[in-house]
């Protein structure tokens, strides 16, 4: 049976890492997203399921550490904020290029630099993009609510492992501290290296027989085989753009004007939809779940049927470029957000859309 | 029914946790609830404020600029918050310590001396209590029955013995509310 109870979005997605039967946890604290390493460590898991939890030297150990026990197979997770995830971002590129499931979470606070410990999205950017160098794409969950912190871990492993590729839940400090209900999993068993190869295929460093010499690298110093490579990489990607785009759709049908929102910002949104009925102003979200695959084509469809679309990010604009490459020039598309930790009103974003295209 | 509360006051005044046992005894009411509050440097000493918000229906944002409650125990958090209470909505708050009292003539103000009282109490702990029940006694948005299941899962069991007190100032709280000025 599922059990319920009254958490912070933090904390319930360390819970859900222990029931998820992750093998080991590595990260270092940071507010705000603190709790997570908090519970883990009160909780002590290892009596639970045998789960390692370790507070790493630092952020850079955190994430080579999850990109050794990525290696052996094993279910493998850290988390961060901002400053924290920005000094992962080798470890991330060397984990996407050697091809290691595992699942980050960044609970996003206001940069740049050190920035401030309050709400942002301003890591969109980085998470979406690249962040670190070379040719490669995270697979993005931005969950909008507690119970989606935990289930997030879950679905997060499942693509993680289905296409060898790290997943990154980018969430922010808004999620993170607040507290709602969440209905958590059973526990879930670790699997054993047998059942990893069974499941997965056999490409881990186990260090013992049956397995053959598997070798796990990023590194490839004949650029034909890099190149060969890299073209293995995006045809897994265009592969993950074509089955894995998920999103949700909030009073679409005959919206005259279309917010397209993630995460916190989401939940926002939805309040300003029930104040634009109370004033009139028929408007629809659509809410990205997952950032990257980007659900481009369904907000180009969309752009057919609304007058205007509203990025509504907390941060200066970055989501609303990929909205104006999909809608393409359709529609007018502006951005509205507040910034530097500062979080948008419902009422603020209505009044911005009137502004910006109604007035 | 959705009832948007905001509670702010000194770190320290169990701002934090009395919107807690607020949330969980909505969920023992089968209620929606989320609860956010504010956190970083500004609780240690200056004001911290929690945001909650009961429904029978899926919560939409957590972050709010206008509430149907305000429940305000600084002077701080009154200036700030005075402002944010809807038209026909209420404003509760702690006299002690207050030397600008409210003026909107479009809302409902209460005033519960739950500082005092505490003191009558002595048990400082108690005050966040008190103020808990003089809201419910303006807006019986939970029952009584679920407020005390909502102590129990939100304290921890060693302190389970303090039940009782708990519950003896939230009673003190309903009966002592007073009423400022009514639309």
């Amino acid at each position: 049976m599922k059990e319920l109870k009254l958490m912070k979005g933090n904390e319930a997605f360390a819970e859900a890492v222990i029931r998820e039967g992750v093998d080991a946890y590595f990260g270092y604290p940071i507010t705000p997203q603190s709790e997570v390493i908090e519970y883990l460590m009160l909780e002590e898991p290892h009596k639970r399921t045998g789960m390692v939890v370790l507070q790493a030297e630092s952020e850079i150990g955190a994430i080579h550490m999850v990109y050794g026990a990525a290696g052996a197979g094993k279910k493998a997770v850290t988390s961060s904020s901002s400053p924290g995830i920005s000094l992962k971002q080798e470890g991330i590129s060397y984990l996407a290029g050697s091809e290691l499931p595992c699942v980050m979470l960044n609970v996003v606070r206001g940069g740049p630099g050190l920035g401030t410990i309050q709400p942002s999205q301003a890591d969109y950017f980085q998470t979406v993009k690249g962040g670190g160098h070379g040719d490669y794409k995270l697979i993005v969950l931005a969950p909008a609510s507690v119970q989606e912190m935990a289930d997030f871990v879950e679905d997060g492993f499942e693509l993680a492992f289905k296409y060898r590729n790290p997943v990154m839940i980018l969430s922010d400090g808004l999620i993170g501290q607040m507290m709602e209900k969440v209905y958590l999993k059973p526990q879930k068993p670790r699997l054993t290296d047998e059942e990893i190869r069974e499941k997965y295929g056999n490409w881990a460093t186990i260090g013992h027989k049956p397995s053959e010499r598997n070798i796990i690298t990023s590194l490839e110093l004949k650029s034909e085989r890099q190149e060969k490579h890299n073209q293995k990489l995006q045809a897994k990607y265009r592969k993950v753009e074509k089955n894995e785009v998920r999103f949700e759709k909030i009073n679409c049908e005959n919206a005259d004007y279309l917010l397209v929102a993630y995460g916190s910002s989401a939940r926002i949104c939805q309040k300003t939809i029930q104040l634009g009925k109370e004033k009139g102003i028929n408007i629809g979200l659509l809410r990205p779940i997952t950032l990257w695959p980007f659900p481009s084509e369904e907000i180009n469809k969309m752009a057919d049927n609304v007058k205007g679309i509203l990025s509504v990010e907390l941060s200066t604009g970055q989501m609303v470029e990929d909205v104006k490459l999909a809608v393409n020039g359709k529609v007018p598309v502006e951005h509205y957000g507040r910034f530097g930790g500062m979080i948008h009103s419902p009422d603020e974003v209505l009044e911005a859309l009137e502004e910006k295209f109604i007035k | 029914m959705t009832e948007e509360i905001i509670i702010a006051g000194f770190g320290g005044q169990g701002v934090l946790s009395m919107g807690k046992i607020l949330a969980y005894s909505g969920i023992m009411q089968d209620k929606e609830v989320s609860w956010m509050p504010s956190y970083g440097p500004e609780m240690r000493g200056g004001t911290a404020n929690v945001t909650v918000i009961l429904s029978d229906e899926r919560i939409s944002s957590p972050v709010l600029r206008d509430f149907d409650t305000a429940i305000v125990l600084n002077q701080p958090s009154l200036d700030k918050f005075e402002k944010s209470v809807k038209p026909g909505g209420i404003l509760l708050y702690d006299p002690n310590g207050i030397i600008h009292p409210p003026t909107r003539k479009d809302i409902n103000i209460y005033k519960i001396d739950a500082a005092f009282e505490a003191s009558k109490m002595k048990s400082s702990k108690t005050f966040n209590m008190i103020v808990l029940g003089a809201f419910l006694k303006l807006k019986p948005v939970v029952e009584m029955e679920n407020v005390l299941k909502g102590l129990k899962k939100s304290l921890p069991e060693r302190h389970h013995h303090m039940i009782p007190m708990n519950e003896e100032a939230i009673k003190l709280g309903i009966a002592k509310v007073e009423e400022v000025h009514k639309i």
